[in-house]
């Protein structure tokens, strides 16, 4: 699905990734753990084609190199970013919002897009599951949500659009216990042998509920140690000094 | 770029932009009192009317033009203009739709303002000014049937010239400003609306403004009178074909609402903007004012401003009659190189008046766009009431935006409320859109969009999804 190879980034002097390889096949969840400031919002901001960055090296994404395509045209070929920090946009409601990125993706796609009706009983189903009232799909995107009903949001974004590869970007953070356990559900309900995740998280309690198949831990732009969801416990105890140590 | 290219890339930005093939006649070069009688001759003017243009033309001699607003521009020169121009083979007064010449009957098709009855907006009825002249008007027999007289100004004169006498300059006095009184000596062409008492127009009134001609001033000359508790909706709309050199358009347009009356007046303004470089475009200079004459009377203006090189307007409310309100709902759209100066005045004369105000500027490119506006509350205005909201978006980093509100409150019993915001649609919140599956423009025109809702919901159902899609056509190729 997904394959990294030899990614630099860096924005002025200041290098983020340092020679990031990583590879992610079809159905699998990954997840990154990492201290703050090691590069992991940054990673998936590459990965989806945010600009202001020098990059370097290869992004493959179903056998196609796109390190060169702008941010909508990887969305439409079906990455997804769930925001560490979603932004607030004044003025667009979300369903009006949801409503015409839904299109334009099944546009990209070849598919029939939805009308009113349509989509609004299938927004309305998704937010039932996720626990999102109907009440805020009627307000401006994102503006004056709380931080666990922006969460809620983008779990609701990604589950409309369907995308190949999904970027949870501490998707957990900021979530009460039952809105943890009703995210990763949300989660948990997408996993397919088509689908793969990427989860960027700090606490190994959302992985309790996604099992994922690799944890990574990135230190300083690259990834110095891979394992399996036992890792993630073993860095709850530990912390990562000792990753830090070794660098 | 080849310069075939850019052509082809400008003329995609605005579609209106074509000229139509027709001959045309035309009153000789240059502003005097032969040109005033030419224009008056052709539209067979009662000697009353041709005395009050050449009064005004006579007052213009000692008037300069006016000189405080934020865009500036080159020195017109008045001699060099024609100041009517009508298809060849025009003739004025009442004609049918048959009669319309075939080419100008395309350019509207082409405009999307078929005149043929049968296949216009159910609901809309339409006057179609083509240059100096009304060269149709559609359901005319339909609104008769209900008293309702809705014609051009031209036929008004002849047709109800004491309905005219009465009201024409009762609103913007002929010696009011330089444009005002210009237009007063000149005007041509323009809409006649009149609804008899109680009386609810069934339909949308609306009048659709070409400039074709070039070197051709527009001056066109509305008036809308709502007799005692009747109602009307009208709406107008402009385009013009794109010409390297300005053009001006000097309109005057006057509401009279007398008791419980109400009248809701909107623009969608899309005369030709100039190219990306600045250059051509329409003058657009209006004075727009209405008067809530008698108790309870209401004016509403909704303004869509997304064309011309610059707009200097300010459709205005006189509050007369007790418990009147006037209300003022505005977007104005600069790209490239558009300049705006735009707002109200909101004139509370009356007990119990209220005003509203809702001003959303978006500038992007190097344009700049002011929101300019006089809310003036006078001593027997008691409790009089006014809100204004003036909101500026930037897109960008080269556009400016500017608030300019005045406040005159002289009585102690009325309030006046003002917010303003300046915000800037941010790298993050276009990122966001794009990460969702959204190009640039459809990025851009959804914060756009949502940024102007408040405005765009006042407008009729039938011209609220058109004024969307230009809101958003002329944004394009604003940023990136
Ligand atoms: N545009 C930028 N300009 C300069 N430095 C940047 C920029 N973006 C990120 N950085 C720096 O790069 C490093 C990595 O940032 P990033 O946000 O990717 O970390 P993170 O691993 O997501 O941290 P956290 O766990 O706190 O979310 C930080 O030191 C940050 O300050
Ligand atoms: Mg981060």
């Amino acid at each position: 699905m997904l394959s990294i190879e030899k990614l630099n980034v860096s924005v002025g002097d200041k290098k983020i990734l340092e020679d990031f390889n990583l590879k992610i096949g079809k159905g699998e969840v990954h997840a990154i753990m990492g201290p703050n400031g090691s590069g992991k919002s940054t990673l998936s901001y590459v990965l989806a084609g945010k600009d202001g960055y020098e990059v370097d090296g290869k992004i493959m994404f179903k056998n196609e190199n796109i390190v060169e395509l702008p941010a909508d045209e990887r969305a439409q070929k079906g990455i997804f970013l769930a925001f560490q920090y979603p932004i607030e946009i004044p003025g667009v409601f979300m369903n009006n919002f949801l409503k015409t990125s839904l299109n334009a993706v099944k546009k990209a796609k070849g598919q029939k897009e939805v009308d009113v009706v349509e989509f609004l009983s299938l927004v309305k189903q998704h937010a039932k599951k996720l626990g999102i009232k109907d009440e805020q799909l009627g307000r401006a995107l994102n503006v004056g949500f709380s931080g666990g009903e922006k969460k809620r949001n983008e779990v609701l974004q990604m589950s409309l659009l369907e995308p190949d590869l999904a970027i949870l970007d501490e998707t957990d953070s900021g979530l009460d216990i039952d809105a943890l356990k009703v995210v990763a559900d949300g989660v948990n309900a997408l996993r397919s042998p088509n689908r793969s995740f990427l989860i960027i998280t700090h606490y190994q309690r959302l992985l309790d509920y996604i099992k994922p198949d690799f944890v990574h831990v990135m230190v300083n732009g690259s990834i110095v140690k891979t394992g399996c969801s036992k890792l993630a416990q073993e860095l709850d105890k530990i912390g990562y000094k000792e990753f830090q140590k070794a660098i | 770029m080849s310069d075939n290219l850019i052509q082809e890339q400008i003329k995609q930005d605005y579609a209106y932009g074509f000229v139509t093939d027709v001959e045309s006649v035309r009153a000789p070069k240059g502003l005097n009192k032969e040109v005033i009688q030419f224009i008056s001759k052709q539209k067979k003017e009662p000697q009353w009317l041709l005395e009050w243009r050449l009064k005004a033309f006579e007052r213009l001699q000692s008037m300069t033009e006016p000189n405080w607003q934020k865009p500036q521009y080159p020195k017109i020169d008045y001699q060099a203009l024609y100041y009517y121009s009508a298809p060849k083979g025009f003739k004025e007064g009442p004609k049918s739709l048959d009669e319309i010449d075939p080419e100008i009957k395309k350019t509207y098709e082409k405009l999307g303002i078929p005149l043929n009855e049968q296949k216009r907006l159910a609901g809309v009825a339409v006057d179609a000014v083509f240059d100096s002249v009304s060269v149709a008007t559609t359901f005319k027999k339909k609104l008769e049937d209900i008293g309702i007289i809705f014609c051009s100004i031209s036929e008004a004169v002849q047709k109800h010239p004491d309905l005219v006498k009465k009201y024409l300059g009762s609103v913007i006095p002929l010696t009011d400003h330089y444009f005002a009184t210009l237009n007063s000596a000149v005007f041509t062409d323009g809409s006649f609306v009149y609804i008899p008492e109680g009386v609810r127009c069934p339909m949308e009134l609306s009048t659709y403004f070409r400039i074709n001609a070039s070197n051709t001033g527009q001056f066109e000359r509305t008036l809308i009178i709502a007799d005692k508790g009747s109602y009307v909706s009208y709406l107008e709309g402009c385009t013009a074909p794109m010409r390297d050199e300005n053009q001006l358009h000097a309109a005057n347009v006057e509401l009279v609402a007398l008791d419980d009356a109400e009248i809701k007046y909107s623009t969608v303004q899309n005369w030709y903007p100039g190219d990306k470089e600045g250059k051509g475009g329409i003058y657009n200079f209006v004075t727009k004012r209405g008067i809530c004459k008698g108790k309870n009377s209401k004016i509403s203006w909704t303004q869509v401003e997304t064309g011309s090189a610059i707009t200097w307007k300010y459709p205005s409310c006189i509050l007369q009659g007790d418990n009147s309100s006037g209300e003022f709902y505005s977007i104005a759209i600069t790209n490239n190189y558009q300049k705006a100066d735009t707002g109200t005045k909101m004139i509370h004369l009356g007990k119990n008046t209220k005003s509203r105000i809702i001003s959303k500027g978006i500038s992007a490119g190097h344009a700049d766009n002011t929101y300019r506006g006089l809310v003036s509350i006078h001593s027997k205005a008691s409790n009089a009431k006014n809100y204004t909201q003036c909101d500026s978006l930037l897109v960008g980093n080269l556009c400016g935006a500017h608030t300019v509100p005045y406040i005159d409150n002289k009585n102690s019993t009325s309030t006046t409320e003002h917010e303003a915001t300046t915000s800037k649609i941010s790298e993050e919140q276009l990122f966001y859109c794009k990460q969702r599956g959204l190009n640039q423009e459809e990025a851009v025109s959804l914060i756009v969009n949502g940024f102007c809702k408040e405005v765009l919901q006042q407008l009729p159902m039938e011209f609220a999804v058109e004024a969307q899609k230009l809101v958003s056509i002329s944004l394009e190729g604003s940023v990136g």
